[in-house]
């Protein structure tokens, strides 16, 4: 059974103005995608390509044109309310911008405990013990529970952000550009800890990048978009062979590893 | 044409009635045709670096020391910022003003260059073809939410190749790009490094970014340069441990460690 599921999922926006409504935009075009549970999923595409849009219908923060989203085979729009908050405590999401992301005015033991508050339950002594707990378990200390989220560096709040998310235990967390803009030695951290979750606590991943050198690293199955639409949908063989032109092009484009040995110095 | 040189750059910051060196006696050089890549962890004060040596530190921080120089002959800022040294910064968007087309903001960077009214448009017409943009008459009546990330960045290429500036400071120029945009740009500026002999100053924390394009490496950590060298140098045989971290952090991410990296033969050639 899968976790989530998008079943031939259409979206798309519509452009206002003063002379009223434009043509809707097609953003997703019958898009269908299974996330089990456990399981390490990208989703790969250049900008624009609907990503994002797409993980915002996963999580109910939209509902699609057409088409339905399923959690735990049921869909979304036939959910009981406490069926809501168990999708609201499985599914946690983290975004690229962590300043964005925050209330600027809460200090970052409630920016944590939050979730720990409407999704758990949790309350005095047992709170603050958990915050710590997830304080330590992304690198920052104790102490910081007391900053504001102006007196962080962007580095540090992403990791409250991946605390917070990490908080009620959930089943599936999807993380949107969220680690690329984390100095390379955090990256490599952060990765480390979602690992040890998952297996652990068999905790699911959707990895919504365009950085290949991280799907190949990190996940077990890679999916990839194209102006609205999966082109393609492979498990991560290593080294990873991409089929479609998309695939390729995304692939052609990474980055090497070391300077290039035919390069004349100076 | 010579080096453009920065020397003993010193910027402090006052906060709780204590001093705070951000950056701490950076000298570089930067020769034409060459890409220097200035790399470090952030808040290693690579950014302020380049804004020292522009003159456009950011209030609150002061410049207490340093000068910058070409051919021995020392500079004022007003004759260095957008003659002899353009700048590119990362996210596009935020350096273009919202409410102006592309064609406002030519004029604008013309004017402070004191270019007359009838050379301009067909320098920015040729610069715009050079940095990737076709159709030169369209882009400049469109505004920047018309555009994307990438027009963007090659838009501000363009203003910076309009200004005929020798030397080009990149601060994080693809960082908010996507793979294949990032590439795209890339390729551009290595083009206009060999094309046009461009001195290139590349910020970055993007250890692929500088295998792709940079000649020479400096690394900085906490306000100062603790290893300088060829790029091959600084990949294969890293003498710092702040430079070995950085290197080994980054190959981890492509599944390689420094045993997988062995010394390039004698490719590299020594002009």
């Amino acid at each position: 059974m899968s976790l989530l599921a998008a079943r031939g999922v259409h979206h798309g926006y519509r452009r206002f103005s003063l002379v009223g409504a434009g043509r809707v935009t097609p953003v997703l075009e019958s898009v269908d995608l299974d996330i089990a549970p456990g399981e390490t999923l990208a989703l790969l595409g250049r900008s624009g390509c609907g990503k994002s849009t797409l993980s915002r219908l996963l999580v109910g923060l939209e509902t699609p044109t057409s088409g339905e989203v399923r959690f735990e085979d049921r869909p979304l729009q036939n959910l009981a309310k406490t069926q809501w908050q168990a999708l609201r405590r499985s599914v946690q999401m983290v975004f690229q911008d962590p300043l964005g992301a925050v209330n600027p005015r809460a200090r970052v033991a409630e920016i944590i405990g939050e979730p720990l508050e409407h999704l758990c339950e949790l309350k005095g002594t047992a709170r603050r013990d958990r915050v710590v707990e997830l304080l330590e378990a992304v690198g920052l200390d104790a102490g910081d529970a007391d900053k504001y989220p102006q007196q962080m560096s962007g580095g540090q709040l992403q990791r409250v952000c991946i605390a917070r998310a990490l908080a009620p235990r959930p089943k599936l967390i999807i993380l949107d550009e969220a680690v690329s803009n984390l100095d390379l030695h955090l990256q490599i951290r952060m990765l480390s800890l979602f690992e040890q979750l998952q297996r652990e606590h068999e905790v699911a991943y959707l990895f919504i990048t365009h950085d290949l050198r991280l799907v190949e690293r990190f996940c077990s199955r890679v999916v990839v978009m194209e102006a609205g639409r999966i082109v393609e949908n492979t498990p991560v063989t290593r080294p990873l062979r991409l089929t479609t032109h998309e695939g390729r092009a995304l692939q052609d484009a990474v980055l090497p590893a070391l300077p290039s040995q035919m390069r004349i110095a100076h | 044409m010579s080096a453009l040189r920065i020397d003993v750059m010193r910027v402090e910051t006052h906060r709780h009635g204590r001093t705070l060196t951000l950056v701490d006696g950076v000298s570089l050089s930067l020769a034409p045709g060459e890409v220097l890549a200035l790399v470090g962890a952030s808040g290693s004060g690579k950014s302020l670096t380049c804004a020292a040596s522009l003159g456009v530190l950011p209030p609150g921080t002061v410049q207490t020391d340093g000068r910058v120089s070409l051919g021995g002959e020392a500079l004022r800022f007003p004759e260095l910022r957008g003659r002899l040294v353009a700048s590119i910064l990362q996210n596009p968007r935020s350096a273009f003003n919202p409410v102006r087309s592309m064609r406002d903001h030519a004029r604008e960077t013309f004017k402070a260059l004191g270019v007359p009214r009838s050379a301009w448009e067909k320098r920015i017409a040729q610069a715009m073809q050079e940095a990737g943009l076709e159709d030169a008459q369209r882009v400049l009546g469109l505004h920047p939410f018309e555009m994307s990330g990438g027009m963007l960045q090659r838009m501000m290429i363009a203003l910076a190749l309009a200004s005929e500036a020798p030397f080009l400071f990149a601060d994080e120029p693809t960082t908010d790009l996507d793979l294949i945009v990032q590439r795209e740009i890339l390729e551009l500026l290595e083009r206009l490094k060999h094309e046009r002999g461009l001195g290139i100053l590349l910020v970055t924390h993007d250890m692929g970014v500088v295998a792709r394009l940079a000649d020479r490496v400096a690394v900085m950590e906490a306000g100062r340069i603790v290893e300088t060298g060829p790029v091959q140098t600084i990949f294969h045989r890293p003498a710092h441990a702040t430079t070995r971290e950085l290197v080994a952090a980054h190959l981890a991410l492509y599944g390689l460690t420094s045993a997988d990296s062995p010394h390039p033969t004698t490719l590299e050639v020594t002009q």
